[in-house]
C-alpha cells in the first residue's frame, strides 16, 4: 500500500465515517433520553435516500403512504389510551399532533411535487417526509413499554428494524438508487483529489454536531432533554414530560439520520435494506463513546469509517466481518470502563 | 398433580408423537420436523435467556457453524454424517467457549449487543469464505444413516429429531432441578447474590452459554442432513431473532415453552405464507416479515410472560412430599469459642477524593455478636462490602480464620465460611423457600453437570434438601417449605435469607442492616433468632444503624463516623460515650 492509496482510503473513510457519525449522534441522543437503542436509525437514513431518489425521478415517494399509515395507527393508539385514562379532553391535541400534522406534511409534499421543485426544495421535502416516522414509531411501539428494561427495549428495537426492512421493500421496491451529487466541485488536499461531496459530508457532520451542542447547552428544551437523560423521575417532578422529551429526541435524531441519508445517496448505491449496516456501524461508533458521549460517538463513528475503508481494500468480502468482530473488544473495554451498578432482571 | 400423573401425561404425549408420522400427511411431518429442529435452539435459549437472563441474538450463528461443519465433513470430504456430528458439536462448543470467555463478563445490554456483533460476524463469514460455497451454499449433503439404513424421507428422520428433543427435555428438566440448575436459576438475581453463595457466577454463565450452543449445534446437524442443502440464509441475524422470539413466545424460562414457541411460530409462519398472498398479491414475502415483527412487538408489549407459564397457572399445583431425613452434609471445622476469627487491620477505601472508610481496625472473636454502627454516611456499608469482597480495600488487610482474604473474590470469601444477608433482600421470588435455602448448600455439595442431568447423585441431593429443611425449621419457617419466596412478608424474607446463609454452614454470619424496614414485632423475633444462634456458638457481625435493636442484643459495638472508627466497647459504655451521642444527636450544647 503506497502513501497515496493510504491517503485516498483515509479520506474515503473519513467521509463514510462522517455519515455514520450523524447517525451515531442520533443513536446516542435517543438512548440517553429514552434508554432505547434505536437500531432502525439506519433504515431512516436509507429511506431518506430512497425518498430523495423518488422525488428526483418525479415519483411521489412511498414514504408518504408510510407516514399516513403510521399516523393513523398512532392516532388510533393515542385515542384508545386517552379513553382508557378518561382524558378525552386532550383529544383535539392528540388529533393535531398525531394525525393532522403528519398528514399536512404529506399533503404539502404532494402539492409541491406538482410544481417540479428545484433540488433544494426536494431536499427539504425528503427531510420533512422522513422526520415524522421515528416519533410516530415511538408512540406506537415504545411508549407502551417505556418503563421496561434496556434489554426489552433493545429486543423490541431489533424486531422493529426487521419490520421496517419489510416495509421498505414494500414501499420502495427492490431497486437500488444513487442520486445526483449535490456539488460537482472538487479540490486538491495534501496531493489527493477530494470531491466536493466528501467535503460536504464532513462539513455537514461538523455543522450538525455543532448545532446539537448549541441546542443542548443554550436552549431550555435542550436542557430539559439532558435532564430527562440523567433522571427520568427527577425531571418529571420538575415538570418535564419524558414522553415529550422522547418525541423531540426522535425528531432531532431522525433529522440527523435523514441528513446522513441524503449525503450518502450520491456516494453509495442505497437499497431498501442498506440501513441495517449503516445503523449498526453507527452504533459501533456510539458504543465507543459509551452510548453517552456525543464527541465520543462521532470520533468512534469516524474510526469505524476509516477501518472499514482500509478493511475493504484488504479484503472486500470480509470487511463487515472485521468491523463487527472489532465490536467485541470495544464492548469489553466499555464494560470495564463503565462501573455501573448491576440491575436485577425483571421476573 | 402428583409425580405419577406428570409421568402419565408425558407418556401420553410421547405416544402421540410416536404415532404422528403414521397419521399425518407428508407435508405435516416435514413441518413437525422443522418444529423439532427449531425447538432444540429454542430450548437452549430458554435456558440461556429465560433461566440465566442472558439475551442472545446470535444463536442462529451456532446452528450455522454446526451445519456448515457437518456439510464440510460429509458433503465436501465424503465422511460419515456421524463424524460430522462429532466435528460440528466440538467446533460449535469450542467457538462458544471462546466467545463466552471473552464476552460473558460484560454486563446487561452490553452482553446482548456483543451477541449481535458475533452473530453478524459469523453470519457474514458463511457467505464469504471460499470453500464453503459462498452464497450458493453446499448441496448434496448425504442423509444420516443408522447402520445401513438411511434416513431419507421426512417420516424416517422424524423419529431421530423428536427422540433427541424428548431426551433434551428430560435431561434439561433434570438439570434445572439440581445443584447446578439452581445456580443457573439464581443468575437473574445478579452477580452479588450468586457470588455471595460461593458460586462462581462466570463459570455458571459459561456452562449455560455452552449448553445453549450445544443444543444449537444438534439443531444445525439435523437441519443440514434433513434439508440436504445449506446456504447462509437460514443462519443470518433475522433467524437469530426468530429463535429468540420462539423461546419468548413459548415462555422464557420454560423448557417446554421452547417446543411450544417453536411450534406456534412455525405454524403461524406457515399460515401467514398461505394467507398473505390472498391479501396482497406479489408482496407476501415482505409482508411476512412485517407481520411477524409486528406480532412479536405486540407480544412483547402485552404478554411478555409467554404461553406455557400462562397456561400453567390454570393447571393443578404439583404436590410435593416433605423431604425425608437423610445423611447430613459434611460440616466445616468450627473455630473454638473466643478464638480470633476476623481481623480488620487499617482498612481504607476511597471513592475518588472521598475516603469512605479511613484506617478502620477491629477484631471479631468466635462466638460473639459484634455490631458495627454509625449514623448515615458513616461508611458502614462500604466496610461491609469490603468484608464480603464486593469491594476491595485500597489499603490495609483483612484476615479471616488465619488467612488473608483482602484480595479474594466474593465467591472465595463465601466458601471460606463468611455467609451474608442483604440490606435489600435478594431472594429468588419464583423459587420455593426450600430451593432458596438449598442455594446456600451449593458450596458444600459437588454434583457436576453430567451427574445433574442424568440424576446420578440423588443421595447428595437428598442430603441438601434435608439440610435446607432443617435450617428452615431452625429459623421457624419450616411449615410451608414449598411456598414461593416472593409470597413472604418482608420480615420473613429477611429470616429466610438467614436460613439460606445458615445452610452454607458458615463460621461467621454477616448481616447487612437486618432490622431495616421491619416492624417492632418482627424486630423482636429477629433478635430472638439471633440470640438462639449465638447460643449455638455461631459468630455474628451486624452492620446496623438501629441503636435500640443493637443495644439489647450484641456483646460489643464498633462505632464508625465519617469513615473513621470513633470508639469500640460494650453496649453500656457506648451508650454513655459522649462522642457517640454527639455523632448521633449533634453537639451537646
Amino acid at each position: 500500500m503506497t502513501s497515496d492509496i493510504a491517503a485516498i482510503l483515509a479520506i474515503d473513510g473519513i467521509a463514510t465515517g462522517a455519515v455514520y457519525a450523524l447517525v451515531a449522534i442520533g443513536t446516542v441522543l435517543i438512548f440517553t433520553v429514552t434508554r432505547v437503542i434505536f437500531i432502525p436509525f439506519g433504515d431512516i437514513a436509507a429511506f431518506t435516500a430512497l425518498t430523495l431518489a423518488a422525488l428526483d425521478a418525479k415519483r411521489f415517494p412511498g414514504t408518504g403512504a408510510l407516514v399516513v399509515i403510521l399516523a393513523c395507527l398512532a392516532t388510533l393508539i393515542e385515542i384508545v389510551s386517552l379513553m382508557r385514562a378518561g382524558e378525552l379532553r386532550l383529544l383535539p391535541r392528540a388529533l393535531f399532533f398525531y394525525l393532522a400534522l403528519p398528514l399536512a406534511v404529506v399533503g404539502l409534499a404532494w402539492v409541491t411535487m406538482r410544481a417540479d421543485p428545484p433540488l433544494a426544495v426536494r431536499l427539504v421535502l425528503a427531510l420533512m417526509l422522513i422526520t415524522p416516522i421515528a416519533p410516530l414509531l415511538d408512540r406506537i411501539v415504545f411508549r407502551p413499554i417505556a418503563d421496561g428494561t434496556v434489554l426489552l427495549l433493545l429486543t423490541v428495537s431489533v424486531a422493529l428494524h426487521f419490520a421496517l426492512v419489510g416495509l421498505g421493500l414494500l414501499f420502495f421496491g427492490p431497486e437500488g438508487v444513487r442520486t445526483e451529487p449535490l456539488t460537482s466541485l472538487s479540490t486538491e488536499f495534501a496531493g489527493v483529489l477530494v470531491s466536493g461531496q466528501t467535503m460536504l459530508i464532513v462539513i455537514a457532520a461538523l455543522v450538525f454536531s455543532g448545532l446539537l451542542y448549541l441546542f443542548f447547552d443554550f436552549t431550555l428544551v435542550g436542557k430539559s432533554l439532558r435532564a430527562t437523560a440523567v433522571n427520568r423521575t427527577g425531571s418529571r417532578l420538575m415538570g418535564i414530560r419524558p414522553a415529550r422529551a422522547g418525541t423531540i429526541a426522535y425528531l432531532l435524531g431522525s433529522l440527523m439520520a435523514g441528513v446522513s441519508g441524503i449525503l450518502i445517496a450520491p456516494v453509495n448505491t442505497v437499497f431498501y435494506d442498506s440501513g441495517f449496516l449503516i445503523g449498526l456501524k453507527a452504533f459501533v461508533g456510539a458504543i465507543v463513546g459509551g452510548m453517552t458521549s456525543y464527541p465520543g460517538a462521532a470520533i468512534g463513528a469516524v474510526g469505524v469509517g476509516i477501518l472499514e475503508s482500509f478493511a475493504s481494500f484488504e479484503s472486500s468480502a470480509l470487511k463487515d466481518v472485521i468491523v463487527f468482530s472489532l465490536l467485541i473488544p470495544i464492548l469489553i473495554w466499555r464494560s470495564l470502563a463503565s462501573l455501573h451498578s448491576e440491575e436485577e432482571i425483571e421476573e | 398433580m402428583t409425580r405419577f400423573q406428570i409421568q402419565l401425561v408425558s407418556m401420553v404425549a410421547l405416544a402421540c408423537l410416536a404415532v404422528a408420522p403414521f397419521v399425518l400427511s407428508p407435508f405435516s411431518i416435514t413441518l413437525m420436523n422443522y418444529i423439532g429442529i427449531y425447538s432444540l435452539v429454542a430450548i437452549g435459549l430458554a435456558l440461556l435467556t429465560g433461566v440465566g437472563g442472558i439475551v442472545s441474538f446470535g444463536q442462529a450463528a451456532f446452528v450455522g457453524v454446526a451445519a456448515y461443519a457437518t456439510a464440510w465433513v460429509s458433503a465436501l470430504n465424503g465422511y460419515s454424517p456421524w463424524l460430522g456430528l462429532l466435528f460440528g458439536v466440538a467446533l460449535t462448543c469450542c467457538v462458544a467457549s471462546i466467545l463466552g470467555v471473552v464476552t460473558l463478563r460484560l454486563q446487561g445490554h452490553f452482553l446482548s449487543l456483543s451477541t449481535v456483533a458475533w452473530g453478524l460476524a459469523i453470519g457474514f463469514l458463511f457467505g464469504n469464505v471460499e470453500g464453503l460455497g459462498r452464497f450458493n451454499g453446499i448441496s448434496s449433503i448425504p442423509p444420516i444413516s443408522i447402520g445401513s439404513f438411511a434416513l431419507v424421507s421426512s417420516a424416517q428422520i422424524y423419529f431421530l429429531i423428536w427422540g433427541i428433543v424428548a431426551a433434551v427435555l428430560l435431561l434439561g428438566y433434570n438439570l434445572l432441578d439440581s445443584r447446578l440448575g439452581r445456580a443457573m436459576r439464581a443468575l437473574r438475581g445478579g452477580n452479588t447474590l450468586v457470588e455471595s453463595l460461593g458460586i462462581n457466577a462466570f463459570r455458571i454463565k459459561l456452562v449455560t452459554f455452552v449448553i445453549a450452543a450445544f443444543l444449537a449445534s444438534l439443531s444445525g446437524w439435523l437441519y443440514a442432513h434433513m434439508s440436504r442443502f445449506i446456504s447462509p440464509g437460514p443462519f443470518d441475524a433475522g433467524m437469530g431473532i426468530e429463535y429468540l422470539m420462539m423461546s419468548m413466545v413459548g415462555g422464557a424460562g420454560s423448557l417446554l415453552g421452547g417446543v411450544v414457541g417453536a411450534a406456534v411460530v412455525t405454524l403461524l409462519k406457515n399460515s401467514v405464507q398461505d394467507y398473505l398472498p390472498l391479501i396482497a398479491k406479489g408482496a407476501s414475502g415482505q409482508l411476512e416479515i412485517v407481520a411477524f415483527s409486528a406480532l412479536f412487538i405486540l407480544f412483547l408489549q402485552w404478554a411478555r410472560q409467554g404461553i406455557v407459564p400462562f397456561v400453567a397457572r390454570f393447571l393443578p399445583k404439583i404436590k410435593r412430599e416433605r423431604p425425608e431425613p437423610a445423611a447430613p452434609l459434611p460440616r466445616r471445622a468450627q473455630p473454638a469459642p473466643g478464638e480470633l476469627l476476623l481481623k480488620v487491620d487499617g482498612a481504607e477505601r476511597r471513592f475518588g477524593g472521598l475516603v469512605a472508610v479511613n484506617n478502620v481496625s477491629f477484631e471479631v472473636r468466635s462466638g460473639e455478636i459484634l455490631a458495627v454502627i454509625g449514623p448515615n454516611g458513616a461508611g458502614k456499608s462500604t466496610m461491609f462490602n469490603c468484608l464480603t469482597g464486593a469491594l476491595r480495600v485500597n489499603k490495609g488487610e483483612i484476615v479471616f480464620a488465619g488467612r488473608p482474604i483482602t484480595r479474594d473474590p466474593q465467591s472465595r470469601i463465601a466458601k471460606a465460611g463468611i455467609a451474608r444477608t442483604f440490606q435489600h433482600v435478594k431472594l429468588r421470588p419464583r423459587m420455593s423457600l426450600l430451593e432458596n435455602v438449598m442455594l446456600g448448600t451449593y458450596a458444600r455439595t459437588s454434583t457436576g453437570l453430567f451427574a445433574s442431568a442424568f440424576r446420578l447423585n440423588q443421595r447428595e441431593e437428598a442430603s441438601a434438601r434435608h439440610e435446607a429443611l432443617t435450617q428452615l425449621e431452625r429459623v421457624g419457617l419450616g411449615e410451608k417449605p414449598f411456598e414461593l419466596a416472593g409470597n413472604l412478608p418482608l420480615g420473613n424474607q429477611r429470616i429466610l435469607e438467614i436460613a439460606r446463609a445458615l445452610a452454607a454452614d458458615p463460621a461467621l454470619l454477616v448481616l447487612d442492616e437486618p432490622a431495616a424496614g421491619l416492624r417492632r414485632q418482627e424486630k423482636l423475633r429477629l433478635a430472638e433468632l439471633l440470640r438462639s444462634l449465638r447460643s449455638d456458638h455461631l459468630t455474628i457481625l451486624i452492620v446496623e444503624h438501629d441503636m435500640e435493636f443493637v443495644m439489647s442484643l450484641v456483646d460489643r459495638i464498633v462505632v464508625l463516623d465519617f469513615g473513621s472508627k470513633l470508639c469500640e466497647g460494650a453496649p453500656a459504655a457506648i451508650r454513655s460515650d459522649e462522642r457517640v451521642q454527639e455523632a448521633y444527636l449533634g453537639g451537646v450544647a
